[in-house]
């Protein structure tokens, strides 16, 4: 609870600072390389720490969070197609049709808790899944090329490497920012009440559904704009962001960092992708060796990363 | 006769072919405190739960302050001043104590909780109806330790502090001094007693010491039914109630 500098804090700082430096590493040594695959990383950290918001603060597992990366990126690549350049009609419409979705499916989906919330979830996102296949007009299953990237006007160019990274980079900590305002916020001490006792929460006097639906779209619309991030820096939208693997990666990622803290997800992003990274370099499968890896930190890290670092600095 | 406070009138509730309430009447005036007590099954969490509306009766009525609320959810009867306290603490164990209070009295202020920025553990009116409520139980000393780290007899407290934050008109405890010890009762009783003028108190419990000191009137239930109500001194003379409850745990009521 107490602001001191305890290891987790410090390894979160590190973590941020590093991010903040990178583009300038990356100058430094001319490796361009690591600039593409941070940009993809901090994209893919901001859906992360939007998925923590359900799963580690509201406790409600969702399986289908790449399904507003999906409609994010889509909203970018059909606006684009249609002719509407401008980035702020098309994160605008990402979000806002990010929220809807949420909207639906989540007052759909509350109504089942446990293994039928997890089932139900990934349903929906499937369905995403298969309605952007069926898209003909936009590519169907071969996905959708975005040919130009989002026109902020002269404010910033998303073409340019390092300036669409400070972009990303940029919507993670302001999004970071907010989730921790959130967290200690009436509404946020609401949302860690349900995911501790429902029963008990709704006895004092609190309405669970509409809190948890609320945190749902909140959710959805920060993925929603990850969503648009990523056809940017992919240059490409395609069903496959919505695939039901995609979603998997994201809760590795959130519980490989530690589920419920404010920077979990984003150390657990970081590493998962570069480990991804690396290993997919020495070998073909290295999802063999990835795998026993995860299962190793899950099983006695509880609590992921920032967990053990926790314990760390209680001896 | 003046409407009472809470009325029941022919709660009905099956679990399959047991019948877990079957056909209870029961009213508790304003600052009475009415005990169930029956043995083992009877169906005391059954009803409770229905009071509180976390279980829907099949038939029958409940009436609070006159108001027919047999069909609002849990959130509308404590919104109207009814609290529970739980039989197995159900504390926000990852809370502070004074956390678990100052979220029931915000769940009660008047304000709705879609705020997302303020920090709610920095306000003031929130913060001291906690301390009040804190300091009523006796907690006041433990308000920022971790709920997970309180002794039991602690969370019994802390549990009817958070009843006490929701501003009640009635609160339902459903057996307050499971597992306590014997002074740690002896002080849950002491406090009970100090709250009968504030609030009444439907209460369930087994300790029938502390039963027979408190309460106004008893209730008993044997297999979901009420075989007898009335002032402590008729239900200890009630034959049918010796029989049915007190008779198989004359050791307890001996040293009572």
């Amino acid at each position: 609870m107490k602001s001191q500098l305890n290891v987790s804090s410090i390894v979160a700082i590190m973590v941020v600072a590093g991010l903040v430096l990178l583009p300038v590493y990356s100058n430094l040594t001319g490796n361009i390389f690591i600039l593409t695959l941070f940009t993809r990383i901090v994209i893919l950290a901001l859906a992360a720490v939007s998925l923590n918001l359900i799963m580690g603060y509201g406790g409600m597992m969702s399986f289908g969070h790449a399904a507003y990366l999906g409609i994010g990126g889509y909203a970018v690549g059909i606006l684009a197609q249609e002719g509407i350049g401008s980035g702020w009609a098309q994160f605008a419409v990402a979000i806002a049709v990010s929220a809807l979705y949420a909207l639906v499916i989540g007052a759909l989906s509350l109504r089942t808790r446990g293994v039928y919330f997890i089932m139900i979830t990934l349903a929906f996102a499937q369905m995403a899944y298969y309605v952007a296949s069926g898209l003909a007009r936009y590519g169907g299953d071969d996905g959708l090329t975005v040919y130009k990237r989002s026109d902020f006007g002269g404010l910033i160019n998303l073409g340019n490497r390092v300036q669409f990274y400070y972009l990303c980079l940029a919507c993670l900590l302001a999004v970071v920012v907010l989730v921790w305002r959130i967290v200690n916020s009436r509404f946020g001490l609401v949302l860690q009440g349900l995911r501790s006792n429902e029963q008990r929460m709704q006895a004092i006097g609190f309405p669970s559904k509409r809190y948890k639906l609320a945190c749902f779209v909140i959710a959805g619309m920060l993925c929603g704009l990850s969503g648009a991030l990523l056809a940017n820096n992919t240059d490409f939208v395609s069903p496959a962001v919505m695939y039901w693997t995609r979603s998997g990666d994201l809760m590795v990622m959130v519980i490989l960092g530690g589920m419920g803290t404010l920077m979990g997800p984003v150390v657990g992003s970081v590493v998962f992708l570069v480990l991804e990274e690396v290993l997919s370099q020495l070998t073909e499968y290295w999802a063999l060796i990835m795998g026993p890896l995860l299962l190793l930190i899950v099983l006695f890290g509880r609590g992921g990363i920032m967990g053990m670092l926790g314990r760390v600095n209680r001896g | 006769m003046a409407e009472p406070l809470l009325r029941v009138d022919n709660l009905v509730r099956r679990f399959g072919g047991i019948i877990a309430t079957d056909h209870v009447c029961l009213d508790v005036a304003k600052g009475e405190i009415h005990a169930i007590i029956g043995p083992n099954g009877a169906g005391k969490t059954t009803l409770i739960s229905q009071l509180t509306g976390h279980l829907a009766p099949h038939a029958g009525r409940i009436f609070l302050g006159g108001r027919d609320i047999s069909h609002f959810p849990a959130y509308k009867r404590s919104a109207l001043g009814l609290a529970r306290s739980f039989q197995i603490t159900s504390l926000l164990t990852d809370f502070t104590a004074a956390d678990n209070v100052a979220l029931a009295a915000q769940a009660h202020d008047g304000k709705h909780s879609f705020r997302f920025f303020a920090n709610a553990r920095k306000e003031k009116g929130l913060r001291d109806a906690a301390r009040s409520a804190l300091e009523r139980v006796g907690l006041s000393h433990r308000a920022d330790v971790l709920v997970s780290k309180l002794s039991h007899g602690e969370q019994r407290e802390l549990e009817l502090a958070v009843a006490l934050a929701t501003k009640p008109q009635i609160m339902l405890l459903d057996e307050p001094m499971a597992g306590l010890g014997v002074t740690e009762s002896q002080r849950m009783v002491k406090l009970l007693a100090e709250l009968r003028n504030e609030v009444s108190i439907v209460l369930v419990e087994h300790d029938m010491e502390a039963v027979f000191a408190l309460a106004d009137r008893i209730s008993v239930l044997v297999y979901g039914r009420i075989i007898a109500s009335g002032k402590p001194d008729e239900i200890r003379q009630n034959e049918e109630v010796k029989r049915a409850y007190l008779g198989d745990q004359h050791v307890v009521v001996g040293h009572g």
